[in-house]
Order: structure tokens, then C-alpha cells, then sequence
């Protein structure tokens, strides 16, 4: 399986990626923002960090690079695409997911381990994961989802949230939300799944070193389901 | 020509900075205050004369970088 990471400038979680991906078994190119063309791929990541310096609005400028529009192409003929974090608010800016990433409703930035409830499974991201709830890292400011409420009703109508915030029991509750988002939403799909955004940090939990391996059972699943 | 745009967030959408600004000014005593709401201003010099022909690629530009026409709400400003 090919994989691409997107770097952009500012990015800071492209290499880690990158380990989490080979340490699975993709092979994994790094891809330049301002190249024009995607090498041929599986699965195309957009990194977290701080594209642009989040002048604007976070992920707008990387939104508008020349490695996007061949992102797009690929997103809209239906290859995989996944954002993560900063990734995920640039997929926003794309609109290639719906709705906003608004700065955290207390202000703060949030650097923490947080439950997350796998809302949908029927899709190549999450079918197959034994676990319901899983944990991951967050460490974002502007996390807290938002969209209009037509648009809500269109992502819920068809079933576009694949994950919400909750407590290691998988309750889904605001006292579980770190950051404001609408309905606790931690990631989101496009209307095809092929395309998903959020904001939890798998690539952080794949090392028993680190503060977890939740992210190893996420990308062992995740090579397995593109196979 | 310089043009202005102002951009404003929704009025149904969060704005908590200013919120946060809302408290401080009314702990400074600026106590009447209904509501603080934060947005953004620019100035675009552009090398286009024509009035109209600056307004409408100014407006092309909010609708495609400079506002999120999710949550914002974007001014134009006639030039003088």
C-alpha cells in the first residue's frame, strides 16, 4: 500500500506520520506542498501543526496550494484522504468536509489524551476496529467543530460523524468535550467516507513508549481495510 | 485603488474572545455593554481603476480566501 504525507510549511507532525505509516507497512512518500503532482497513492495525509503560521484561519492558505488541487481530484474520484488536526482544518477550507473549525470554546490550548466513540464503521477507516471507544491525543486551539444546522442535518441524515468525544465507557456527554465542538464532534466524513477529518492524533498512540497504542490498532486496521 | 473589507463572524456563531473582551471591558468598568463581537479588516491596494471592476474581484476574493462564508459574514467598503 502507497501512502503520501502533505508538507506544508509549518507543518510539525508530517515525520511522525511518516514513522506511523512504515511502521504498518505503507510506503510512504513525503510530498512537497508546492509540487503540482501526487505521486500515485492509496492514501494521501494531510499532517498536523501550524500551516502558514494559522494566519487567516487555520488551514486556509495550505487550502489554497498547489499540491491541493490534485488532493481534491483525487479526494472527489474517490481516493482516500485523511486529515488529521491541522489536516482536518484544512479539508474544512477545501470543502471537501463540511463545517468549521472554530478556536476552543475556553480559550485554551488543549494538549491532552481524550476517549473518542467510532460512531460509524461502515467505512475503510474504521471497519473492523474491535474497540468502540479508543484514546487519543489531542493538542489543537482551534478544534471546537461547527457547521449550520442544515448542514448538520445533511451529516447526520447520512451519517457523516465518525467520531465524538466521550469517556472511556464511550459516554457521550458535554462534560466529555474538550473544546465546544458541535454534538462532542471529534472527525467527520464526506458524504462517500472516502474523505476523513479529525482531530485526535492517531500517529501520537502507535509506541507502548508513548501514552498508548490505540493509534497502532487504528493503522493496522486501516492497511488491512485498503488491501 | 484601495478597498476595504470588513468581516464579521455570524451572528449565530460562538465568538468567544469576544466574549472574553466583553468581560474585560466591563471589568475596566466599561459596565453598559450588550455584546463584544471580534472580526477582521483588511485594505487591498489593487492596480485596478475601474470602481466597479475592483468591487466585484474584491468580492471574488472574500468569497474565496478571505472569509468562511460558513460562520463569516464579509463588508466591502466603496473606496472614496
Amino acid at each position: 500500500m502507497k501512502s503520501s504525507v502533505i508538507t506544508f510549511p509549518g507543518s510539525n507532525c508530517d515525520r511522525d506520520m511518516d514513522v506511523a505509516l512504515k511502521k504498518f507497512g505503507f510506503k510512504n512518500k513525503m510530498v512537497w506542498h508546492a509540487d503540482a503532482e501526487l505521486p500515485k497513492s492509496d492514501l494521501v495525509v494531510l499532517p498536523g501543526g501550524f500551516s502558514y503560521g494559522d494566519y487567516l484561519r487555520c488551514g486556509s492558505m495550505a487550502s489554497k496550494s498547489k499540491i491541493m488541487q490534485s488532493v481534491i481530484n483525487f479526494a472527489n474520484s474517490g481516493g482516500m484522504v485523511m486529515g488529521i488536526c491541522n489536516g482536518f482544518q484544512i479539508l474544512v477550507e477545501t470543502g471537501l468536509v463540511p463545517g468549521v473549525l472554530l478556536r476552543n470554546k475556553y480559550l485554551e490550548f488543549i494538549c491532552k489524551n481524550v476517549f473518542v466513540k467510532i460512531n460509524d464503521k461502515k467505512n475503510k477507516y474504521f471497519k473492523n476496529v474491535d474497540n468502540e471507544v479508543l484514546e487519543f491525543h489531542i493538542a489543537h486551539n482551534e478544534g471546537n467543530y461547527f457547521c449550520t444546522n442544515d448542514q448538520l442535518k445533511e451529516i447526520e441524515d447520512n451519517n457523516q460523524i465518525a467520531i465524538n468525544y466521550c469517556d472511556e465507557n464511550g459516554k457521550i456527554e458535554d462534560q466529555f468535550n474538550p473544546n465546544g465542538s458541535l454534538k462532542n464532534i471529534a472527525g467527520i466524513f464526506n458524504k462517500e467516507k472516502n474523505v476523513l477529518g479529525m482531530m485526535p492524533h492517531p500517529e501520537r498512540m502507535i509506541d507502548t513508549s508513548l501514552s498508548g497504542e490505540d493509534g497502532s490498532l487504528f493503522f493496522k486496521n486501516l492497511i488491512n481495510n485498503l488491501k | 485603488m484601495k478597498i476595504s473589507v470588513i468581516i464579521t463572524l455570524k451572528k449565530d456563531v460562538l465568538d468567544p474572545q469576544g466574549k472574553v473582551i466583553h468581560q474585560t471591558l466591563d471589568g475596566m468598568g466599561f459596565q453598559d455593554i450588550h455584546e463584544v463581537r471580534q472580526g477582521k479588516y483588511f485594505e487591498i491596494d489593487t492596480k485596478e481603476t475601474n470602481n466597479d471592476k475592483a468591487k466585484a474581484k474584491v468580492e471574488e476574493m472574500c468569497k474565496k480566501l478571505l472569509a468562511n462564508l460558513v460562520i463569516e459574514n464579509y463588508k466591502i467598503i466603496d473606496p472614496k
